[in-house]
């Protein structure tokens, strides 16, 4: 077993991520939320999640709040998604395949302009 | 759903719904016995036998009180397609564990899928909870408790880019070594 070499590994991955703390802060904070009921599963909300931790990594992106609620009665646009950017609005995206989930993380997370083609009005 | 993992998640968030602390997943491949075998097993507020009932069987129920989701009759009606079964065991206040098991060589049986997916997205959604992954084929065995993790962590969050590659690699390789094994 190589656990502990890994939380070594581990310790110093922590005391990088609390330099950039600062750095962070700055940049305002965002938040993603994948609907993850049975509905949400079943449609492909995995892979949703996925597409989003896989950008977080490879744009190497501090900061971001990763969660997930269950279904919230809007079964037929699963897989949903949830942004809020800084202080910006709620905004709800549905249909949210792997590939439009990466679409969001750049073009909203990243980038500040909503997706609007797949924007549910709430 | 088209995996196994899948319906592993689903049953996975039955127990954060039932508001446990420590959960357990369990996943265990014997060629010789030739069975898959699945466990989750959680601390939540658990169920009275009438509640079991329901959730196993929403249609043949009258009382329609609560909510029911349909995640656990598909899964056992595919148990029981492949010579398997689901079986749950609950009791309020104490904690529930669900035990599905299926031939796995039959020809239905939903492949395992992604389980290293499973694993990432259910720790990464809700830090709040106690993990013990477990997956097992023949001899190999993976386990991962996210404990020691978090302990090193302290209040740096698991979504932070370095700390998901680490999570990621560890769960991968881990899910992989034990695949790999079932090879040889």
């Amino acid at each position: 077993m190589t656990t502990i070499k890994s939380l070594e590994d581990l310790k110093k991955l922590r005391e990088q991520a609390l330099q950039k703390r600062d750095v962070k802060r700055a940049e305002g904070a965002a938040q993603v939320i994948v609907g993850m009921g049975t509905c949400g599963i079943a449609a492909g909300a995995r892979e949703t999640m996925k597409a989003v931790l896989e950008t977080i990594e490879q744009e190497g992106l501090s900061g971001i709040l990763v969660t997930q609620t269950g279904c919230i009665g809007l079964c037929e646009k699963e897989p949903i998604m949830q942004v809020v950017v800084g202080d910006g609005p709620k905004v709800v995206y549905g249909k949210v395949s792997a590939d439009v989930a990466r679409q969001i993380m750049k073009e909203h997370v990243i980038g500040g302009k909503v997706v609007e083609n797949h924007v549910i009005p709430m | 759903m088209r995996e196994l993992a899948l319906h592993l998640m689903d049953i996975a968030e039955n127990s954060v719904a039932a508001q446990a602390k420590t959960i357990h997943l369990e996943v265990e491949e014997e060629t010789a016995a030739d069975r898959l075998w699945i466990c989750v097993r959680d601390d939540g507020r658990g169920m009275d036998a009438e509640m079991v009932q329901r959730v196993v069987d929403p249609f043949v129920t009258s009382r329609t009180t609560r909510k029911v989701g349909l995640g656990i009759p598909l899964l056992k009606a595919a148990a029981e397609a492949c010579n398997g079964f689901l079986e749950i065991q609950s009791q309020p206040g104490v904690g529930t564990e669900l035990q599905v098991q299926f031939q796995r060589s039959h020809i239905d049986r939903m492949p395992l899928g992604d389980i290293a997916a499973t694993m990432i997205s259910l720790l990464v959604a809700h830090p709040e909870i106690h993990w013990i992954f477990r997956y097992k084929v023949d001899g190999a065995e993976f386990l991962f408790d996210d404990a020691p993790v978090k302990e090193v962590l302290g209040d740096i969050p698991l979504t932070e880019p370095d700390i998901l590659a680490y999570l990621r690699e560890t769960i991968e390789s881990g899910v992989r070594e034990v695949h790999t094994m079932e090879l040889i």
